[in-house]
């Protein structure tokens, strides 16, 4: 909690987490918040301007597209976000088994990581799309396959200086269980770095997401989704453009207002500000981290 | 007693598939008594703190048996209030979310159970290294190093062992202070009726509070020598570390 204090002294990262749980809890509660149906469909209303009956106009088939917009939350955002705290919960099993264990299970563990890491992330979703045909679900299922491998690697890192450290040895020689030390000394100094990683890859899932959907790969039709909003919009993209900021805007100040938090949660755990007691790890980490944190995208 | 018998250990150099390995500690052989206060004094990379870690059972020997009272030290049950450490690097050595509360009370909950009654035993605790019970919400960072060191002595003690690994523990103190720590250390082994295994490059602190000191070079117990009988050290190694001191 100190953690997450420290974040929301900065302004930006303070305005960007008001705006993510807003926008979260509008899409939580989407039949309180939306106007309308966001699938009723009026032909007469087709390509009306904004109103006040219809906030931000109607679309192609004359549906609210505040609606959809308030309605699309639930795939585009919330739907990421489970998908999200699902592979960094099984990426932090794994990494803090390997990262802590050390040893065979450690290579193991490592190698099949490698495996997961060595097809290309784009690739292996249309694969899995292929595989399963096309739905936010599997999206979603091919991100859990493909990114735990990675948060696994990263955890692990952070788990092993953490192993290494004296109080962790100490912890050792007292006789305090292996499940006890991981509860009591790693989580804890695990968690910030954890924060950090996940919301960095938060921001790119939501934008492969409404990819995905734009393509035509992602939700199907009669839901809303901000990327297949933009893909509707695109046929009238010379003639009615105002249609595409909707949908666009939206991703945009999500993403950004993501990122702006996640480079918050990288400056709360830099050594430089962090106290005196954290300035060791902070050099392997600059040593050992960087670099990988640059994958993500 | 510990019993340290023909202790052998090596890490393997270079990456995963390197077969090339590296002999940090070769059989190296010694008891330890009950109360007595053992030095083990070499240079860096000499073997001694991985001969720590052996000694503290967080890491397996690849040959040769390290026992106390006849029982594994790699078995955590077999070293459960038995054996404690205090490290070098204070500022590592405690979770700088812990309180010092928080930090002393952990080898007791362990060794006792989480619903021993520590009211008081934490206070006396803090007092029996120089502290006041002040202390005892403060958390790491606010210490300085040789108070630091200090809670990290009185959590060493705190689940009364019979024996305290103190690897390199006064080495990253200043002067006076390292002299200070040394006296309570003294104290501490008076009151507890503990006894020690001091891990030092330091021949003079050794001698200071040691009964025997023991030599270690590259991994091999050049000798081992009563503190009293210092002067008349055979192997060309330990006259040389001491000519060192005496100039």
């Amino acid at each position: 909690m100190m953690f997450l204090k420290n974040v929301l002294k900065d302004r930006v990262a303070a305005a960007s987490f008001a705006i993510l749980v807003a926008v979260m809890t509008v899409g939580i509660f989407a039949p309180v918040f939306a106007p309308h149906d966001p699938e009723e469909v009026h032909m007469e209303l087709r390509y009306a301007s904004a109103s006040w009956e219809y906030w931000l106009g109607n679309d192609h088939l004359g549906r609210c597209i505040l609606s959809r917009l308030i309605y699309g939350i639930q795939p585009s955002v919330l739907g990421v976000l489970a998908a999200l705290l699902l592979s960094v919960l099984l990426g932090a099993v794994i990494g803090f088994v390997a990262g802590y264990f050390r040893g065979k299970t450690d290579v193991i563990l490592m190698r099949i990581c490698d495996v997961m890491l060595s097809f290309p992330s784009y690739v292996m979703t249309l694969a899995v799309v292929g595989i399963f045909g096309v739905g936010l679900e599997h999206i979603l299922m091919a991100f859990l396959l493909l990114k735990w491998a990675w948060f696994a690697r990263i955890i692990r890192t952070s788990v092993m200086q953490f192993s290494e450290s004296d109080y962790v040895k100490f912890a050792k020689v007292a006789g305090v269980g292996n499940a006890a030390i991981m509860r009591k000394h790693l989580i804890p100094a695990a968690l910030p770095d954890i924060a950090v990683i996940a919301s960095s890859s938060f921001g790119s899932m939501v934008l492969q997401i409404s990819g995905f959907s734009f393509l035509g790969l992602g939700i199907q039709a009669p839901k809303a989704e901000w990327g297949m909003m933009l893909n509707e919009a695109r046929e009238v993209m010379f003639s009615k453009p105002e249609f595409m900021l909707a949908p666009g805007l939206a991703i945009i100040i999500v993403v950004l207002a993501i990122n702006f938090l996640s480079d918050a949660f990288q400056a709360a755990v830099d050594p430089k500000l962090a106290a005196s007691s954290r300035k060791e790890r902070s050099m392997a980490e600059a040593a050992a981290g960087r670099l990988e944190r640059k994958e993500v995208a | 007693m510990l019993h340290v018998h023909r202790v052998q250990k090596s890490y393997r150099k270079g990456g995963m598939l390197s077969r090339e390995k590296k002999q940090v500690l070769h059989g190296i052989s010694f008891d330890w008594m009950p109360g007595e206060c053992l030095g083990v004094i070499g240079e860096s990379g000499s073997g001694k703190s991985t001969l720590a870690r052996l000694l503290l059972g967080i890491e397996k020997p690849d040959g040769g048996t390290v026992r106390f009272d006849g029982r594994n030290v790699a078995d955590r049950k077999a070293r459960l209030g038995k054996i404690s450490a205090v490290f070098q690097d204070y500022t590592s050595s405690m979770n700088p979310f812990y309180t010092v509360e928080k930090i002393v009370l952990e080898p007791l909950t362990t060794r006792y159970g989480r619903h021993f009654n520590h009211h008081g035993k934490i206070d006396s605790l803090l007092f029996q290294v120089g502290l006041d019970p002040a202390y005892r919400v403060k958390y790491p960072h606010e210490l300085s190093g040789g108070e630091a060191q200090r809670v990290c002595i009185a959590r060493a003690v705190a689940a009364e062992p019979q024996c305290i690994v103190l690897d390199e523990a006064i080495s990253s103190l200043d002067g006076s202070v390292q002299v200070q720590v040394l006296d309570l250390l003294k104290d501490l082994r008076k009151l507890y009726g503990m006894g020690y295994i001091f891990i030092t490059h330091d021949i003079e602190a050794a001698a200071y509070l040691c009964d025997r000191v023991m030599f270690i070079r590259e991994g091999r117990l050049e000798e081992m020598i009563g503190v009293n009988r210092l002067k008349e050290v055979q192997s060309p190694y330990a006259q040389h570390m001491l000519k060192m001191v005496i100039r």
